[in-house]
């Protein structure tokens, strides 16, 4: 049988601030390929891995346009030609009516775009993950904080890597398996 | 006084004497347990059961009443001409009034940074789905054969029709889909990583399934709350307009109408008051018994309380001026049948329900200006439930009293409610209750990861943060 390969190094912490510098020290140590876990959103754990902005409003901006080109697009089709009414004497392309409809049509393909863009950017549904076989990571929904520095980083060697997290104030550095 | 009515006064924060929105002492573990144990470990109270009962045989109801329609039609209800809005259109509306206080709190308090919607947003947003379930009901019933409601879909088909989107009622069929959806996604949203905790302290192999199912995975790293804040604040972003814009639609319904009571231009911003009026009243009504039945005083305190009486009290009298407005310009525009309108109202055959919805939405609500009421649980109760009777009067006089005296003396007549009308109503109040109870018992009804981010604990220090802002 093959022997199992490592994923990374995973370190434990027990409040916010203590992963926010630890990650901000790997950072620092030259570590790129990392991520931290944390059972809230914390802005600064952002800055600290050097991320860069999200594309997320992009795609809803574009979602946005879509749907409201669509929703009036379709309206204007259907109401000049597909299938013309005349009310009164009215004009066909009678656009303030159509208002309501662009609006809504906006709201939803951007509200769609937000969620499903927001899935694929974090590569979600993903049922399985490595840090998952950590035991202790059950924590990482409740009141626990890590740090995984993953093994396909350049500069990580089980060893040293492992003894840089350990100088970092960790409650306890476990391998995690692939 | 009122210190010996409410069970656990936390005590006031620094400084404002305003009561903290979360009770002291409590860390992120603590937080987790009690709110997660409610779903997961924590014997459901009695009350539940017996709540789930009646409202299950409320909905028992409600199916035996659409059934009925189905095989008769909308004949065994009581509206007929002149009045062919009657029940159906003032459930629709009083309905989906109330799904719009879920919105309001979790995206406007959101984006106003109003922290003490935390601990309200996730049972609100459940209760604004569960509304409009309730309140798409209606139409789609009133339709007269719902078997054919795809019909209002624009969709290619054989016989080359068209929805003809001039119409209010296309702009309906968009308005309220859409907020239906949004509603759910912003409310799935915010679910995630609550599920994801569930999945991690679930005991039993189904639980651990299901909810793991749910969160899809999500991990809580930093990249994926990157995103998913991102995603939050859009999404709120996008659902504010959208609010304000349903309601407003649901009075174009009306106000595009020539109905001497209808064609007014105060409808949209009057429906919209009145929506987060209703709203907040049924917020009221749920939490109060809620926060009472499962012990949860730590997290919704007197500050909730009082922060949702205050914006009642605003919206009534928003309300309120609505109702003014109305007279007034019945009056002012010199229209004979407006003035008819105004003056059938407050003398005509309907006039004990008029005055009814005027002591429940206008003078009721001023009891809020006393702090003591507005700190007093029992008697904010007892004031949500004045209200949405009264916001269900509103509804009831602006369709019926509008529509059963208009232009033709010849043409007048009388609505009167079948059971049938009853049955259907009280029946969704029954599937309301029902879905909402469902909610309470399998998924955390306050959002766990909202309300970590709320504790002192959850602050970076200053000095890390100051290293940060050196790179």
């Amino acid at each position: 049988m093959k022997a199992r390969h490592t994923y990374g190094l995973i370190a434990e912490f027990e409040d916010p601030t203590a992963l926010v510098s630890a990650t901000h020290r790997a950072y620092q140590a030259g570590y790129r390929r990392m991520d931290a876990y944390s059972p809230f959103p914390i802005e600064e754990l952002t800055e600290a891995l050097g991320s860069h902005h999200s594309k997320l409003p992009l795609i809803v901006l574009i979602g946005g346009l879509c749907g409201g080109i669509g929703g009036y697009a379709l309206q204007f089709w259907a109401a000049t030609m597909a299938y013309p009414i005349n009310v009164g004497g009215k004009p066909l392309h009678s656009w303030p009516a159509f208002i309501p409809i662009t609006f809504e049509c906006t709201i939803l393909v951007a509200a769609l775009s937000a969620v499903f863009g927001m899935l694929a950017l974090n590569g979600l549904p993903m049922p399985y993950h490595p840090v998952f076989n950590v035991a202790r990571f059950a924590l990482a929904s409740r009141n626990r904080f890590f740090l995984c520095i993953e093994a396909t980083d350049p500069q990580f060697d089980p060893d040293e890597t492992r003894t840089f997290l350990q100088t970092l104030g960790p409650r306890e550095v476990t391998s995690v398996a692939d | 006084m009122a210190e010996h009515f409410v069970p656990v006064e936390a005590p006031p924060s620094a400084g404002l004497g305003t009561p903290p929105v979360i009770a002291p002492g409590h860390t992120f573990g603590t937080v987790t347990d009690k709110i997660s144990a409610i779903v997961l470990t924590r014997k459901t109270p009695r009350g539940w059961y017996v709540g789930f009962g009646i409202a299950f045989l409320l909905t028992l109801v409600l199916l035996a009443s659409v059934s009925y329609l189905l095989v008769e039609g909308i004949g065994i209800w009581g509206n007929n001409q002149p009045v062919g809005w009657a029940f159906e259109i003032t459930n629709f509306v009083w309905w989906i009034g109330i799904g719009h206080a879920g919105t309001l709190i979790s995206a406007i308090l959101l984006l106003l940074k109003q922290t003490w919607r935390t601990s309200i947003n996730r049972f609100a947003e459940a209760m604004t789905l569960f509304a409009v379930a309730c309140a798409g009901l209606f139409p789609a019933l009133h339709t007269g054969r719902p078997w054919l409601d795809y019909w209002l879909l624009p969709y290619p088909n054989t016989m080359g029709v068209w929805p003809q989107f001039r119409s209010p009622i296309m702009w309906d069929v968009f308005a309220v889909s859409t907020y239906a959806t949004v509603s759910f996604l912003f409310w799935f949203v915010g679910l995630l990583p609550d599920l994801a905790t569930l999945r991690d302290r679930s005991q039993s192999k189904v639980g651990r399934f299901v909810y793991g199912l749910l969160a899809m995975g999500w991990r809580g790293s930093a990249h994926h709350w990157h995103q998913y804040d991102t995603a939050y604040l859009l999404l709120a972003g996008l659902a504010t307009p959208l609010v304000v814009s349903v309601h407003t639609v649901v009075s174009f319904d009306f106000a595009v109408a020539i109905v001497p009571g209808w064609h007014t231009t105060i409808f949209p911003p009057y429906f919209v008051a009145g929506a987060i009026y209703s709203g907040f009243a049924m917020v009221l009504t749920l939490a109060i018994p809620i926060r009472a039945v499962y012990g949860l005083e730590d997290f919704i305190t007197t500050r909730h309380l009082e922060n949702m009486a205050k914006v009642m009290l605003v919206t009534g009298l928003i309300v309120a001026y609505g109702y003014t407005v109305e007279a007034f310009i019945a009056w002012y525009s010199g229209n004979a049948y407006e003035g008819f309108m105004i003056w059938n109202r407050i003398t005509g055959p309907y006039r004990s329900l008029y005055w009814a919805l005027l002591f429940c939405n206008v003078l009721t609500p001023q009891v809020l200006w006393f702090r003591r009421v507005r700190k007093y649980a029992p008697g904010l109760f007892v004031v949500s439930l004045i209200v949405n009777v009264g916001m269900w009067l509103e509804r009831f006089v602006i369709v019926v009293t509008s529509l059963h005296r208009d232009f033709l003396p010849s043409s007048w007549g009388m609505y009167r409610p079948t059971m049938w009308d009853w049955g259907t109503y009280v029946g969704t109040i029954g599937l309301f209750v029902a879905l909402l109870l469902l909610f309470l018992r399998f998924l955390p009804m306050i959002s766990i990861f909202e309300m970590r981010t709320i504790l002192p604990a959850a602050k970076v220090d200053e000095d890390v943060r100051e290293d940060l802002r050196v790179i």
